[in-house]
């Protein structure tokens, strides 16, 4: 069905078509209009899953781990502070093997109190063992939701997902949306391990030295396992609704001699700053990257790279950068710190980074001149 | 590109008006994106919210720098902002307002659309609603068209004075 | 009763929403404590109507911290004080939600542990700075956004939840009987150890209604006794002024929810469940006044 909607409405929608059993709910801004959605369809009964208005994100997370390990369907949203009050529960949610799936509006961290988009919040979970991707736009907010239910339920992987949304730039921004049955596109979910009083068993107990870098290895195995599943998933999703997605998304790369390369809506505004280039003569392409966990492989080739880092880490770089360096050591990096508490950065700053690039350097916009 | 930038505040419906505008330009079958700008969301604090429609996919999210339309649901935001900040020349502005009201440099038309919602009874906690007879009048100007604005405000609202405000305001905006 | 300082701490051009009670209050919460004062506020509508930097709209120093974290803060914070010999009053403004539902480990730890603080709470019975989502202290039948169809469940008792710690001051508050609390505070700041100050500030957006009715609505809820003004002092309750009439007389509940947009669409079994918890709850508050519980 062919509507318009926000990024967050859009999400709403896919968890709906997704059908989880049990969906926890604590409120952030810029996600709440995920959570408040769902609760209408719940009330109306468009939508047949236990909504659960938890009392904080640490007990949104451990819910839906509750739910989760009895071999249903769970969903929750989150963002910024609430991301990280949870944080252990998402290494639990990855350690107890669980395909939860998260939608987590990207949004700066305090103090001070800041409500606009950054990725650091997501950068700061990068680390636990959940998938996460990056999306662009309200339609692929809304596929790559269905999507996510579908590879993290892979027995293959197992593994919670993570989708990123760029706070107010696409949770709130309303555009086009086709939304979708999915059918058998997102199979039952069947987990292995989940709790059966005839099958007894105690789940986390007690784990040695000589045991427990066992299951750590269990978990990479199936990080390893999800290129392959994931490119199956979104060749799937080709074949039954006629979207393509990839790891990433390249506009004018093919002769470019200069990439922006950038995650969520940055992504998309570069490829405004490229025809702008273009224009100029220069030879400018936008990479937009989706996948982040696992980190994909990237045709970077011998190409200057502009870096539009959303997250930073104090004391080492942007992230994005620091990720792209240091798995292409040899890469021709130009980081460019913007956006950060919602920087306003323009198709004419892009453009600009682009002409002024100074490879190898680091460039604070809006600090440094 | 057409773009459009909505003043009003916080309550009125601003950010309303823009999801409705983009809605019925969708209808049109044109591309369409619509974004509030957030400062402090407060009741009675002024909210901007921005329109693009264009006939291509739109890839901009930065904030709308040169409106080629101003609109002005509180009249008395003019006070607290830098309204004609970087207008389009020949751009144009509405104005919600009873009286005709002047700004140099500037193509103003105003229309009561508070009057408007006020004779239909468009009033919801004491406010009158302004931002469904002001798709009326951006209907009038071409914008979209009627029967899309209509369609939109049907899919968002089920009172039907709602419409009964768009179409006042389509009668009465003069050009 | 004090005079009422003609000190101003909350300047013009707070950032509230027109209406807002919580301000109202907030005012006479702070010319009752003076300058020698912290505020700690975790993240609710406080947080956003000190306006935005680089100014500030409180005249006292304010440290803004995470929404579960606000007794935990104002606990370092006095014992630090109290190491450095300083007589600083720390008091924590948090809504609801950051006090009932994520901040309620905080706040009990706080308690529990004897800091010398005051905790306010100010009640507007749903996550505001959010948007109105449920809070534990919604009431039964309100709608918020993430219960369109009113709430099924009751309104978490924090009063009782902190009595049961058995702090020296413990009172509730309206935003509409500024004198009542003025002199809660005062005596709040007097008493050494934990005090905790519940304060009702109805909400024109979330309650849904007009920005110059919530001091009626306010009233309304005194008078119809689903607010009580009472204060425990060292485990004594009293019953204070106009909730005094009340436990005589009250009017029905409808003169209360009707007022109110959240209450649209509430059922009569809903209703009589409200009146029933109140009619529960002044036989209570009336027991324990005469000693009888």
């Amino acid at each position: 069905m062919l509507t318009v909607a926000t990024g967050n409405k859009a999400v709403a929608a896919a968890v709906k078509a997704a059908k989880p059993a049990v969906v926890a709910a604590y409120p952030i801004t810029p996600q709440t209009e995920v959570v408040e959605q769902i609760a209408e369809y719940v009330t109306s009964g468009e939508m047949d899953a236990r909504y659960i208005p938890v009392e904080s994100e640490h007990s949104a997370m451990t819910a839906c781990i509750g739910a989760s390990i009895t071999g249903v369907r769970s969903f929750t949203a989150t963002s910024s502070h609430g991301l990280l009050y949870m944080h252990e529960m998402l290494h639990w949610a990855a350690g107890a093997r669980l395909p939860i799936v998260m939608a987590n509006i990207n949004r700066s961290l305090g103090p001070g109190w800041n409500v606009w988009a950054e990725h650091t919040d997501a950068f700061s979970q990068r680390d636990t063992g959940w998938l996460q991707f990056f999306v662009g736009d309200v339609q692929e907010a809304y596929d790559t939701t269905l999507m996510a239910f579908r590879i993290a339920e892979n027995n293959n992987i197992l593994l919670p997902v993570m989708v990123n949304l760029d706070g107010f730039l696409l949770s709130h921004i309303m555009q086009s949306l086709e939304t979708v049955e999915p059918g058998d596109y997102i199979p039952p979910l069947h987990l292995p391990h989940r709790i059966d009083p005839e099958n007894p068993a105690g789940y986390g107990v007690l784990t040695g030295p000589t045991d427990h870098f066992r299951f750590r290895w269990e978990m990479e195995r199936a990080m390893r396992n999800a290129p392959a599943v994931i490119r199956d998933a979104e060749e799937e999703f080709f074949r039954q609704f006629g979207r393509r997605y990839g790891p990433t998304e390249e506009y004018r790369c093919e002769d470019a001699e200069v990439v922006v390369v950038a995650l969520g809506t940055l992504g998309k505004e570069a490829e405004v700053a490229v025809d702008i280039l273009r224009d100029a003569g220069i030879k400018a392409g936008s990479m937009r990257i989706r996948w982040f966990r696992p980190f994909p492989d990237l045709d970077i080739g011998d190409r200057d790279l502009v870096v539009l880092d959303r997250g930073y880490s104090f004391g080492f770089g942007g992230v994005l950068s620091s990720e792209i360096r240091s798995k292409y050591p040899g890469a021709s990096i130009y980081s460019v710190v913007a956006g950060l508490g919602g920087q306003e950065v323009t198709y004419d700053d892009i453009a600009g980074f682009v002409r002024d690039r100074r490879m190898g350097e680091e460039f604070w916009f809006g600090v440094d001149a | 590109m057409y773009e459009i930038r909505i003043h009003s505040r916080g309550g009125q419906g601003g950010v309303t008006a823009a999801r409705l505008i983009a809605m019925a330009a969708f209808l049109d079958k044109k591309h369409a994106t619509a974004a509030p700008f957030y400062g402090a969301e407060r009741r009675g604090a002024p909210v901007v919210s921005f329109v693009r429609i264009d006939d291509h996919k739109i890839k901009i999210y930065s904030q709308i720098r040169s409106p080629d339309l101003i609109v002005v649901l509180d009249a008395s935001i003019m006070e607290a902002v830098d309204l004609l900040h970087g207008m389009k020349p020949g751009g144009r502005v509405l104005i919600n307002s009873p009286h005709p009201i002047d700004l140099p440099g500037a193509d103003v038309i105003t229309i009561d659309l508070t009057g408007i919602a006020l004779s239909v009874d468009l009033v919801v906690a004491g406010s009158p609603i302004l931002n469904t007879p002001v798709i009326g009048a951006i209907a009038k100007m071409g914008i979209i068209t009627h029967e899309s604005a209509l369609a939109a405000i049907r899919d968002m609202f089920t009172d039907e004075r709602n419409v009964k405000a768009a179409l006042a305001a389509y009668e009465e905006l003069k050009l | 009763m004090a005079e009422i300082p003609e000190d101003e701490y909350l300047l013009k051009c707070t950032t509230a929403c027109a209406g807002c009670s919580s301000a109202l209050a907030l005012r006479y919460v702070l010319k009752a404590a003076g300058p020698d004062t912290v505020l700690v506020v975790p993240a609710c509508c406080t947080s956003i109507l000190q306006g935005i930097y680089p100014n500030t709209a409180f005249a006292v120093p304010v440290y803004n911290i995470a929404f579960a974290a606000a007794a935990a803060c104002a606990s370092g914070m006095s014992e630090a004080f109290a190491s450095a010999g300083k007589k600083t009053k720390v008091i924590v403004y948090a809504g609801d939600g950051g006090t009932v539902d994520i901040g309620i480990q905080a706040l009990s730890g706080a308690l529990e542990r004897g800091t010398d603080f005051l905790y306010i709470c100010y009640d507007n019975e749903a996550y505001g700075n959010t948007g109105m989502q449920r809070s534990g202290s919604t009431p039964i039948g309100a709608r918020t956004t993430t219960t369109p169809g009113g709430k099924t469940d009751a309104k978490k008792d924090i009063d009782r939840i902190v009595a049961a710690h058995n702090i020296p001051y413990q009172a509730t508050a309206s935003a509409a009987h500024p004198k009542d609390l003025f002199e809660k505070v005062r005596t709040a700041l007097a008493t050494p150890g934990p005090s905790f100050i519940h304060l009702l500030t109805p909400c024109p957006p979330g309650w849904r209604i007009p920005s110059d009715m919530s001091v009626t609505v306010g009233k309304m809820a005194v008078k119809t006794g689903i607010w009580v003004l009472w204060e425990r002092k060292y485990g004594e309750l009293t019953i204070n002024g106009a909730s005094r009439a009340v436990m005589k007389k009250r009017l029905p509940l409808k003169e209360y929810l009707s007022l109110q947009g959240r209450f649209k669409g509430i059922t009569e079994k809903q209703v009589n469940e409200l009146e029933q918890q109140v009619e529960k709850n002044l036989a209570r508050l009336a027991k324990e006044e005469a000693g009888e519980c």
